[in-house]
C-alpha cells in the first residue's frame, strides 16, 4: 500500500520588541538568571498586566503579511496549568478570538507550487527555563523569559512532505524578517516549531491519528523528525497496530522521537477569558495605517531586482531569500556600485567565505561600503580581478578597509607600460622555443607566455594589457 | 451538570490540591450548589446580549514599548521558599 503523510505546523515566533508583552522588563537574550523579572511577570498578587502596543502591531503586521483576516475585536484568554516554568500557574494566550485567522502562504518546491492555509495566528507569553540539577535533584527556575512576547502561527494540515515544510518555514522566516517583527534566530529559540503528523492510505480523505513532535530547533532536525515519524507510523500500521495520539519529543542525538510521559489526566487547560486585560478593538483606520507601512516582500522584490537591475531570476531569488542579503545588496547599490557586480561578488566570493567561516549573512562583519570600494577599485583599474578576489578573502573576517589593505600590501596594478613592455621582452627572450611554436601557428602557447609575464609582475598587471603586449611583440 | 466524586478528584488533581475524603464529599455538594445556581442564570434569554469580556466598558489599554529596570534578583528571590541566590529551586520537574 502507498501511504500519504499529512503534516500541520505550529510555529512559535518571538517578537522583536524591547519589552515583554505585559510588563516593561527587557526581552534581551541571555542575562543572568532572574534579572529580567518584576512582580507583573512573576504573577504576584495585586499586579495588573498591561499589553505592549508594539506586540499588537507586530502580530497584526504578521497576520496581514500572511494574508489573514484580522479579528477586529479580539482579547486574551487564560490557559491554566501548574508547572514551575510559569510562576503565575497560567499562561496568557488567545484561544477564542485570536488576533488573525484564515490566511495563506504560497510555497514553491521541486514538486511545484502549493498553497498552505493558515488556520490562525495568536499572541501569547513565553515561559521560563527549567534546568535540572542532578546534584541536589532539584529543578532550577530562571524566569527571564516569562512574558517574552510570542506569536503562534498554526497552519491547516496542508503539508505532504518535509520539503514543503522547510519551504514554508523559510518563507515565513523571510516574511517576518522583512517585516522586522522577529529576528527568527532558531539557535536562540526565537523560532520554534511543533510538527503534527499523521499518515493515511494514499487517496483517502480521512485523517489518521496524529502525533505532535516538540523540541525541533533546526531545519535539519525538522526534516529528519518528519522522515522518522512518518516511517514509524507506517510501520505500526503495516504491522496491524495503531498509532497512539500523543506528544513525542525529538532527540537530535539519537535521531528518533520518544513518547513524552503522558500525564494521566489528559490536557485540560480550563481556558477562560483573561479578566485582567480589557479587550482590543482595532479600527479599520489603524489596520489601514499598518497596511500602508508593510514593506515590499521577497516575491515582489525578486521581480523588481530582475526588472530594475537585470539580475538573473536565480540570483535575485537567492538575494531576496534573506533580509540580511537584501540590506547588504541595496546598501552597496545605493553607494553607486553596479548591481550585477554586487550580486556576483555576493553570490560568489561572499557565499564561499560565509560557508567557510560557518557564518550567517547577518553575522558577518564585511560592510557594503567596503565591497563597493573594492568594486570601484577594479573599475578604476587600480587592481585587477584576481587581486580583488584575494583582497576580498583577506578583508572578509574583520572588514579591514580595502583601500588601506591594497596600499599596505602594494597590490596596486602596474600602471607603468614600459615595465610591462620590458617584462614581456625578457620573457620572450627566455623562451625562444615558445616563440617558435607560436610562429608555427600554436595559439595555445600565448597563454603560457601571458602567464609567465603575469607571474613576473606578481599578478599585479592588467591581464588585458599584458595579453596585448605579448601579441604585439610576437607579431611585430 | 452533575458533580461526581471522579470530577472532584480530577479538578483537585488539576489544582494540585490533596483533599481528605470528607472534604471531597463536602466539595461535591458545594460545587453542585454553585452550578445549580448557574442553571438559574442560564434560564435568562441572552441571545441579544453581547458576551462580556471585561467588567468595565474599556478597551485598548496599552503601554509603549519602553524598558523599565526590573526588580533586583535579591528582592525577587526573597519571595521564594528555596533559592540558590540565582535561581528558584523547586522539586524535580524535568526529566
Ligand atoms: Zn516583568
Amino acid at each position: 500500500m502507498t501511504w500519504e503523510t499529512v503534516i500541520g505546523l505550529e510555529t512559535h515566533v518571538e517578537l522583536a520588541t524591547r519589552t515583554k508583552i505585559f510588563c516593561a522588563c527587557t526581552t534581551a537574550f541571555g542575562g543572568e538568571p532572574n534579572t529580567h523579572c518584576c512582580p507583573v511577570c512573576m504573577g504576584m498578587p495585586g499586579t495588573l498586566p498591561v499589553v505592549n502596543r508594539k506586540v499588537v502591531e507586530y502580530a497584526c503586521r504578521a497576520g496581514l503579511a500572511l494574508n489573514c483576516t484580522i479579528t477586529r475585536r479580539n482579547r486574551f484568554d487564560r490557559k491554566n496549568y501548574f508547572y514551575p516554568d510559569l510562576p503565575k500557574a497560567y499562561q496568557i494566550s488567545q484561544l477564542y478570538l485570536p488576533i488573525a485567522r484564515d490566511g495563506h502562504v504560497e510555497i514553491e518546491t521541486e514538486g511545484g507550487k502549493d498553497t498552505i492555509r493558515i488556520h490562525e495566528l495568536h499572541m501569547e507569553e513565553d515561559a521560563g527555563k527549567l534546568v535540572h540539577d542532578p546534584w541536589t535533584d532539584q529543578t532550577r527556575c530562571d524566569y527571564n523569559r516569562c512574558g517574552v512576547p510570542l506569536i503562534e502561527i498554526v497552519t491547516e494540515p496542508d503539508f505532504r512532505t518535509a520539503e514543503q515544510v522547510i519551504a514554508y518555514l523559510e518563507q515565513l522566516k523571510s516574511t517576518l524578517e522583512y517585516l522586522g517583527v522577529s529576528d527568527c534566530k532558531m539557535q536562540e529559540g526565537s523560532l520554534r516549531c511543533d510538527v503534527n503528523l499523521s499518515v493515511r492510505p494514499a487517496g483517502s480523505r480521512e485523517l489518521g491519528t496524529r502525533t505532535e513532535m516538540k523540541n525541533l530547533n533546526s531545519f535539519k532536525a525538522i526534516t529528519r523528525a518528519i522522515q522518522y515519524e512518518a516511517r514509524r507510523q507506517i510501520e505500526l500500521l503495516e504491522e496491524g497496530k495503531r498509532v497512539v495520539q500523543e506528544t513525542r519529543r525529538w532527540d537530535d542525538n539519537k535521531d528518533a522521537t520518544f513518547s513524552m510521559r503522558s500525564k494521566e489526566d489528559a490536557q485540560d487547560y480550563r481556558y477562560f477569558p483573561e479578566p485582567d486585560l480589557p479587550p482590543l478593538e482595532l479600527s479599520e483606520a489603524y489596520l489601514e495605517e499598518l497596511r500602508a507601512k508593510q514593506p515590499e516582500m521577497a516575491g515582489a522584490r525578486k521581480e523588481r531586482y530582475q526588472r530594475e537591475y537585470g539580475l538573473p531570476e536565480y540570483d535575485a531569488g537567492l538575494i531576496t531569500g534573506q533580509k540580511a542579503l537584501v540590506d547588504f545588496f541595496e546598501a552597496a547599490v545605493d553607494l553607486g556600485a553596479p548591481a550585477r557586480e554586487v550580486s556576483n561578488w555576493m553570490l560568489g566570493e561572499m557565499m564561499r567565505r560565509l560557508k567557510e567561516e560557518g557564518l550567517e549573512p547577518r553575522q558577518m562583519k564585511l560592510t557594503a561600503d567596503n565591497l563597493a570600494s573594492l568594486i570601484q577599485m577594479v573599475e578604476e583599474g587600480v587592481i585587477n580581478r584576481n587581486t580583488a578576489a584575494k583582497v576580498f578573502r583577506a578583508v572578509f573576517p574583520d572588514n579591514a578597509d580595502v583601500r588601506d589593505y591594497v596600499h599596505k600590501h602594494g597590490l596596486e596594478q602596474v600602471q607603468d607600460m614600459s615595465l610591462v613592455k620590458r617584462t614581456v621582452e625578457e620573457v620572450l627572450a627566455e623562451h625562444p622555443d615558445a616563440v617558435a611554436d607560436f610562429r608555427q601557428g600554436s595559439q595555445k602557447i600565448l597563454g603560457f607566455l601571458i602567464g609567465q609575464t603575469m607571474a613576473r609582475l606578481k599578478g599585479k598587471a592588467d591581464p588585458r594589457a599584458v595579453s596585448q603586449e605579448v601579441r604585439q611583440q610576437l607579431e611585430g | 451538570m452533575k458533580i461526581t466524586a471522579e470530577l472532584v478528584e480530577h479538578v483537585s488533581q488539576l489544582s494540585r490540591l490533596r483533599l481528605p475524603q470528607e472534604e471531597k464529599e463536602r466539595m461535591t455538594g458545594e460545587l453542585e450548589g454553585i452550578l445549580a445556581y448557574m442553571e438559574v442564570l442560564n434560564t435568562l434569554d441572552t441571545r441579544e446580549v453581547e458576551p462580556l469580556s471585561h467588567i468595565f466598558p474599556i478597551k485598548n489599554v496599552w503601554r509603549e514599548d519602553e524598558v523599565i529596570p526590573s526588580q533586583t534578583r535579591q528582592e525577587l528571590l526573597k519571595n521564594a521558599p528555596t533559592g540558590n541566590g540565582e535561581t528558584f529551586l523547586v522539586p524535580k520537574a524535568v526529566e
